[in-house]
């Protein structure tokens, strides 16, 4: 295997599409995590899994549905939790399981686990067709755009709401904008890791970057850079090993989470160390 | 001239009484020290003069137009929370945070101006995570000073500092309100800092039961065991509550 692998047109499609979705799931996961809501990923995923369910039952395209029931399931969440001050993470329980629920009995009641739905729950980045890669190319790019024109506004609200109210940014509509920017980047991104791991990409790429950097934008940057490395990487390598794309994405990410912890432990170490020395030499 | 106006300001939450029909006016270059004990309704107030909390009776004017009819006088007011909430691994340098909000150049002009008048300048690339509390709450007034406001808010603001960094929190306060005639409405259990700071005093008790020279407040032995007591009183309700 060379470079050969990249003249097919399935890895090309893989490729591209697992950059966008990285993209994607990188920026708006750091708006989440910072947020404290890391968790809202993988519950918006499970409502997913509902509406895929849904669109099995009813004939109809199922990321269609996924989108419909995802979005309306965030905005719901977002409305209950301002309105009846019930914490983040009981809600997030709440539709995670809720979400489960409906896709389990609408599977039973569709006829039971087809391979179309393992492809959902586990990710198909390459089977991805020219439409869809399309179609993620156009999501994730109005996606970056929007952020990129509400950064201000959406990186001030994250740090702290009161402030940002009183300097006059609207920041329930932008939490609305979130969510529903939130819920569509999760739909997205099934196609590339499944319902099961898409959390993992929204968090563990903006985790790491947070380890090293001291500035947003220096974390938005190194948090791509991962996400992009671990699509790229893992997309390239389940292919050499013929495993499963979503698993290696994943798994890649968390190899460089751990090895980034190791690296800073060993730096905390070597300047205890370097400050022993100067101490020693004062006294 | 009256910067701020509040009239019969009364809220309510659920049935219990919060503030109860509070009047008094702020004048350009006040000083003025709100002082109260816990639950007195001092946050409350803030909330409502800030548009925060938009459940309340009476009227609240700045710059004389009713706060319900415009938010633009907020444009001209900087706040400083009592303990700034954020996220302790939050990514942002000090420099991030007192530009946050801001367009490319309005940062470059006024971070730097900012973070001088607070000694902060040499740690603008600092992690504000990494910074003492102290420090932090210096940020958020470089930060509630980027939009050179006319009135400075401030709720508690030295809750949980050192003595010594509440010092230089105090010097910078003075120096903002004398030097740069920024009115400063502050609330603080800080008896002592409200006597040598604040030029005119609130007494709030979920009414207001003074509202005057500070001078007046704290040479009126009667006033000041009425304080006592009141603030007594309140602390016994807390605790039965």
């Amino acid at each position: 295997m060379g470079f050969e692998i990249l003249s097919y047109g399935f890895m090309q499609r893989a490729l591209v599409s697992g950059v966008a979705i990285a993209l994607m799931c990188s920026v708006v996961g750091l708006f989440l995590v910072l947020r404290r809501h890391s968790l809202f990923g993988d519950a918006l995923a499970h409502s997913a899994f509902g509406g895929i369910a849904a669109g099995l039952f009813l004939g109809i395209y199922p990321i269609w549905t996924a989108f419909v029931v995802c979005i309306l399931s965030a905005l719901g969440l977002t409305k209950i939790r301002q309105r009846f001050q019930i914490s983040g993470d009981a809600m997030v329980a709440i539709l995670l399981s809720s979400g489960l629920a409906m896709g389990v009995i609408l599977i039973s009641l569709a006829g039971g686990f087809t391979v179309n739905l393992f492809s959902f729950l586990f990710g198909s980045i390459l089977l991805v067709s020219l439409e869809n890669t399309i179609v993620i190319l156009g999501l994730a790019g109005s996606i970056l755009i929007v952020i990129l024109l509400l950064y201000r506004q959406l990186v001030y609200t994250t740090f702290n709401e009161e402030q940002a109210k009183v300097s006059g940014i609207q920041v329930e509509k932008l939490s609305y904008l979130l969510v529903v920017i939130a819920g569509i980047t999760v739909v997205s991104s099934m196609q590339l890791v499944g319902i099961l791991l898409t959390s993992s990409l929204i968090v563990i790429p903006n985790v790491t970057a947070m380890l090293f950097s001291r500035g947003f934008k220096q974390t938005a940057i190194l948090s791509m850079i991962f996400a992009v490395f671990s699509a790229v990487a893992g997309i390239l390598t389940s292919y050499s090993f013929n495993v499963a794309p979503g698993g290696m994405i994943v798994l890649i990410s968390i190899i460089i989470f751990g090895g980034s912890l190791g690296l800073k432990s060993f730096r905390q170490k070597k300047r205890v160390l370097v400050l022993n020395k100067e101490a020693t030499k004062l006294s | 001239m009256k910067l701020a106006e509040i009239e019969n300001l009364t809220v309510n939450y659920d049935g219990i009484l919060a503030l109860d029909k509070v009047s008094f006016s702020v004048e350009e270059k006040d000083f003025l020290g709100i002082i109260g004990p816990n639950g007195a309704g001092k946050t409350t107030l803030f909330s409502c003069m800030l548009g925060l909390l938009n459940n309340y009776q009476g009227e609240i004017r700045f710059f004389g137009t009713n706060i319900r009819k415009s938010k633009h006088y907020l444009r001209q007011i900087g706040y400083v929370p009592q303990k700034p909430i954020f996220e302790k691994n939050f990514p942002a340098t000090v420099a991030e945070v007192v530009g946050m909000g801001l367009t490319k150049n309005q940062r470059d002009n006024t971070i730097d101006k900012v973070l001088q008048k607070v000694w902060l300048h040499e740690l603008s690339h600092r992690r504000i995570g990494d910074l003492s509390g102290g420090q932090q709450q210096r940020v958020f007034i470089a930060k509630a000073l980027v939009n050179d406001p006319q009135i400075l808010i401030l709720d508690e603001p030295v809750t949980g500092i050192d003595l010594q960094s509440k010092d230089l929190f105090y010097q910078i306060l003075r120096d903002l309100n004398q030097k740069d005639s920024i009115t400063v409405i502050w609330s603080s259990h800080d008896l002592d800092a409200v006597a040598k700071l604040a030029s005119k005093v609130a007494c709030l008790n979920r009414t207001l039961f003074f509202h005057g020279i500070s001078e007046e407040f704290f040479h009126n032995e009667n006033l000041l065991k009425m304080y006592s007591e009141s603030s007594m009183q309140m602390h016994m309700h807390n605790h039965e509550d």
